[in-house]
């Protein structure tokens, strides 16, 4: 009884009442302490939980980026996008996934081991990441998936874009092609790197390659809510992603499809270029292969018969093949002598067919000899005795000079081209450096008929010819049109004014930049007395519109059309006396013994605005296999410059 | 005035209403509503399954409390043992028939609610201590038979408990005895011993543990060692607490509530959901709405005439205290997770229940403060 108030029960009351109280400060304590508990969860640490919980909800999803298209001079797309039906599965939201890819492998005939693939991949990748059953289905398939689509739940048909090359394999070693991402495009390059997706192709070889920053694009990414186990619950948004540039090449797709035409099932190169603004038209290397292959990765089968191909499909022999020029390297060689005093035109030489000069023999292509030759006739009917005579006096570290002037032993586009090759001119130096040897002189006289160390790629050769045909200036060669691209017009005037202007002043100033090496600039003249160009040029015209000349057969008579050039028959290996004795036709003697053909040419001749260089490997002469070709493409050349000018580039245009 | 009625329990339903203690009452009705609205958002912004449920046995256990509340207190401290027995009996009965989930059997089937014993043994050995003490005389407190007799009564149900297994509820049932023991004056050095035989066997009793619960024990000094695995649920439950900022994300948008990364949400983790919604001024709201009813609640202890309803008030009081504090220690990452509900919020029928028939004994010694028990 409280209230009877006796001691005990008071001591008792007093003892609960005090008890009570000690426990009630020790709650307001913790009260407090909680209350700064949630103080510094809650305001203190807001901003790092915050992000804890977006991080924890907020999932992006990048999506492939489209990439940039190539077109031609004309606009034409000639490495664009295209519809690309596939079909996705995202294994967390099927049922009954066994029972979905039984479905699928029947529906779209899957062999077993693309299926068991499928199966691999879809157990190393999270539930959530989506499956790719197929990349690329045709129309046939995909309608026929959508027929089925409510019997397969979880299996989505999409469709995206994927690369497309219209032209199949005429622009392959242009362009070069695009496939899936490896580990070295990662490594290589960060902006591959950072835009990485699945599905992403990026550019292997050629143009695709080089030009991959500017083509790529950027993702489109997508953010979206996900719940405690990575479904996705709702969008939050899309940035939509920029297509990658679209960049215009200089070529003619109409050109270059001949030339594809006329390389068909012969290993070779053609070349043409405009020779004042150096755009190259038509650039191309046979065989090729159909870029198309590589995008959803190339069958085994496939991909062994072009690697095993012995014409080499995959080298791109304008860039990359280096040969022997043989006597297209003439032109040259007359140049340097008349440039350098070495010789007067009027020079005479008795070609007997042969002739014996430190104690060896050297050989006429015409065993029987041309008889009294002169300067212009010895290009014409290319006399080899000729020669042998010109370069005595010349030497060869004059010749190298002219020549590398003129673009031989220099990549002549390039950073565009990685697997470009240099070439070689030698000289008594680059012997003593590469080899340790000193220079023979009879050395020098097969350089000066384009055979031993010396060795051009056939792009070298055109923009030889076109640094000849364009009255002897600078160019530098291009294919992409872009707002840096030259304009006819302007270039002509601009060589013109240089003619007048090459005073013995402005040489002193070439000569310092030639001694500095910092580059011949564009369109400065590149010779010492115009004259002896347009000898040169003419002996060419005579080369090939005079009775005798090497490319006769193969002359057009029409002015609109008619072209100069040179023929060249490059050995590959050294003839014996046994073989001259045999003198077997071209089809006896074994393909890989066969010489190369070789025909350079610029035209129009009185208005010259093209110049080109056709190789055929192991084609025999030049003039039955090479200059025949050049013939029917100046018609078409010529045919379509007007197309051509009327979609000049305007400054305005860009 | 109190003169007329002191010494007659006969009170008319009018006085009887007139007494009750309205801030206590409407403190409730108030965390009743809070809790309304937290299972209204888990059920995902519509009035569904936990909403239903959880509003209806509000509703039924808030009468349920005003009907125990105008009861005589004399009849509870009556039904005093008699309500622990019956809880003890539950218990064996869940130990030996009980519905097992998720590894723990602790329910027994009812067919209308699945009880859990081990709830309602919180306020029974509440009401049992009180019961015991109020007629021991002080100087007796301390003697042999009294503590050994008391430490039967605590023991039992907590090792029942215990081997549930359900280390939470047997800690809070623990607490809640000893709370009663200490406010009835047992001696502070039997306190002090316990604790330290306690912290020297803590090893043993760790060994004893299962191995989830070891690991429980773990991740609380280091949630960060298996952030997908046990340390999950501490991780994301302070992820959602802190992201809710001062005023919080906003009823409905709690986006750690929603997209399921907060295990437990309905039950144990009410807390976090609730103060991811609404902040920091929010639960600072709920605490003092919290501390309101337990001073309301010892207040009314203070004024009973009779020990039992003095150390019944005191002993709740304080146990729902302890709840509360080990609940939100356990939510915000400041104790190792075992299972608590948090009184009223949490969804879970035997909690409510256990939680409203306190509150109702409690409201009927404010009712019936005046009367005397022998």
């Amino acid at each position: 009884m409280i209230s009877s108030s006796s001691d005990t029960n008071l001591k008792k009351l007093s003892t609960i009442n005090r008890r009570m109280f000690i426990f009630s400060a020790a709650k307001a304590v913790i009260f407090f302490g909680i209350v700064g508990r949630l103080f510094s969860l809650q305001i203190s640490e807001n901003k790092k939980y915050l992000t804890l919980s977006d991080k924890n909800r907020l999932r992006e999803s990048r999506l492939p980026p489209v990439r940039g298209e190539f077109q031609d001079y004309f606009g034409n797309t000639v490495a664009g996008n295209l519809k690309v039906y596939q079909l996705h599965v995202v294994p967390e939201q099927v049922e009954d996934f066994k029972y979905l890819m039984v479905r699928l492998k029947d529906i779209l005939n899957l062999d077993s081991t693309t299926f068991e693939n499928l199966i691999n991949k879809k157990n190393k990748q999270k539930p959530w990441e989506t499956l790719i059953i197929s990349e690329n289905l045709s129309w046939d398939e995909f309608s026929k998936i959508n027929f089925y689509l409510h019997e397969l739940t979880g299996a989505k048909p999409v469709i995206t874009v994927g690369r497309d090359y219209p032209y199949k394999d005429s622009y392959t070693h242009v362009l070069g092609y695009v496939s899936q991402v490896s580990t070295n495009d990662l490594l290589n390059n960060k902006t591959i790197k950072d835009r990485n997706v699945p599905g992403l192709r990026v550019g292997k070889s050629g143009l695709e390659k080089t030009f991959e920053e500017q083509l790529i694009g950027t993702n489109s990414i997508q953010r979206y809510e996900v719940n405690a186990y990575g479904k996705r619950i709702n969008q939050i948004d899309h940035e939509e992603g920029q297509k990658g540039k679209t960049i215009r090449l200089t070529i003619d797709t109409e050109i270059q499809n001949y030339t594809s035409e006329l390389l068909k099932d012969k290993a070779g190169s053609i070349s043409i270029m405009d020779i004042f603004t150096g755009e190259i038209i038509a650039m191309n290397s046979s065989p090729s292969f159909d870029p198309n292959l590589f995008l959803y990765g190339i069958d085994k089968k496939k991909w062994t018969e072009i690697k095993k191909d012995p014409l080499k499909p995959l080298v791109n022999k304008t860039l990359s093949g280096l040969y022997s020029p043989g006597s297209t390297i003439k032109p040259i060689v007359a140049l340097s002598a008349l440039e350098n005093n070495v010789i007067s035109p009027n020079m005479k030489v008795n070609c007997s067919g042969k002739i014996e000069m430190y104690g060896q023999t050297y050989h006429c292509w015409k065993e029987k000899g041309h008889g009294q030759m002169s300067l212009k006739n010895a290009i014409k009917q290319s006399c080899d005795v000729y020669f042998y005579e010109v370069s005595r006096l010349l030497g060869v570290d004059r010749l190298n000079i002219t020549a590398e002037k003129f673009g031989l032993g220099n990549k002549v586009l390039g950073d565009f081209f990685p697997n470009e090759k240099k070439g070689l001119v030698p000289s008594t130096i680059w012997k003593k450096k590469a080899l340790d040897q000193s220079w023979y002189l009879g050395e020098t006289l097969i350089t000066g008929i384009g055979q031993g160390y010396i060795q051009v790629n056939p792009l070298q050769l055109c923009i030889m010819t076109a640094q000849l045909a364009n009255g002897g200036y600078k160019i530098y060669p291009t294919i992409i049109a872009d707002e840096k691209s030259n304009n006819f017009e302007d270039v002509k005037s601009k060589i013109q004014q240089q003619a007048i202007d090459n005073t013995e002043e402005n040489y002193l100033i070439k000569a310092t930049e030639e001694f500095l090496k910092t580059g011949i600039k564009e369109h400065t003249p590149l010779y010492r007395n115009p004259e002896n160009i347009k000898f040169v040029l003419d002996a060419m015209f005579k080369s090939t519109n005079e009775v005798y000349g090497t490319s006769y057969a193969s002359r057009i008579d029409d002015p609109k059309y008619q072209f100069a050039g040179k023929t060249g028959t490059a050995q590959v290996k050294r003839i014996t006396e046994r073989d001259r004795e045999l003198d077997l036709d071209l089809l006896q003697i074994p393909y890989k013994d066969r010489d190369h053909a070789w025909f350079i040419a610029f035209g129009p001749y009185k208005n010259p605005r093209y110049s080109m260089s056709i190789l055929v490997e192991h084609g025999g002469s030049g003039s039955k296999a090479a200059a025949p070709i050049a013939k029917k493409l100046f018609k078409l050349l010529i045919d379509r410059q007007e197309l051509r000018d009327k979609k000049k580039i305007k400054k305005t245009d860009i | 005035m109190y003169q007329r009625f002191s010494y007659t329990n006969q009170l008319t339903f009018f006085q009887k209403v007139r007494s009750i203690d309205y801030i206590l009452l409407f403190a409730i009705l108030l965390v009743g509503i809070v809790s309304g609205f937290s299972m209204y958002s888990i059920d995902g912004g519509s009035i569904e399954y936990y909403t239903q449920n959880h509003l209806l046995r509000f509703s039924v256990f808030f009468v349920l409390m005003l009907i125990i509340s105008f009861i005589n207190i004399k009849i509870w401290h009556a039904t005093g043992y008699l309500f622990y027995i019956i809880a003890l009996g539950l218990l064996f009965w869940a130990s030996f028939y009980g519905v097992t989930a998720s590894g723990s059997q602790r329910w027994i089937n009812l067919h209308f609610i699945n009880l859990q014993p081990s709830e309602l043994m919180k306020i029974a050995i509440i009401l049992c201590f009180a019961k015991y003490y109020h007629r021991i005389q002080i100087h007796n407190v301390n003697s042999v038979k009294n503590i050994l007799l008391s430490f039967i009564i605590l023991v039992i149900p907590i090792f029942l408990v215990i081997s549930q297994p359900d280390l939470g509820t047997s800690v809070l049932i623990a607490l809640s005895g000893i709370i009663v023991l200490w406010l009835a004056g047992l001696n502070i050095k039997y306190f002090v011993y316990s604790s330290l035989l306690l912290l020297i066997s803590a090893p043993f009793i760790i060994s004893f543990l299962k191995p989830y619960q070891k690991l429980r024990l773990l991740t609380f000094f280091d949630p960060g060692k298996d952030p997908l695995g046990a340390g999950y649920q501490i991780i994301q439950s302070k992820i959602a607490v802190g992201s809710g900022g001062l005023y919080g994300k906003g009823f409905l948008k709690g986006t750690q509530g929603y997209l399921e990364f907060l295990p437990e949400k309905h039950t144990d983790f009410i807390f976090t959901l609730f103060s991811e919604e609404f902040g920091f001024v929010g639960s600072l709201v709920l605490l003092i709405l919290y501390s309101i009813i337990i001073f309301r609640v010892i207040r009314i202890g203070s004024f009973s005439r009779s020990f039992f309803g003095r150390l019944f008030c005191f002993g709740f009081g304080s146990a729902i205290f302890i709840y509360i504090l080990v609940n939100m220690s356990m939510v915000l990452g400041l104790l190792p997770v075992v299972g608590s509900p948090l009184p009223i919020m949490s969804y879970g029928g035997s909690s409510m229940l256990a939680t409203m028939i306190g509150f109702g004994i409690v409201m009927s010694t404010k009712i019936y403060s005046k009367q005397l028990i022998s």
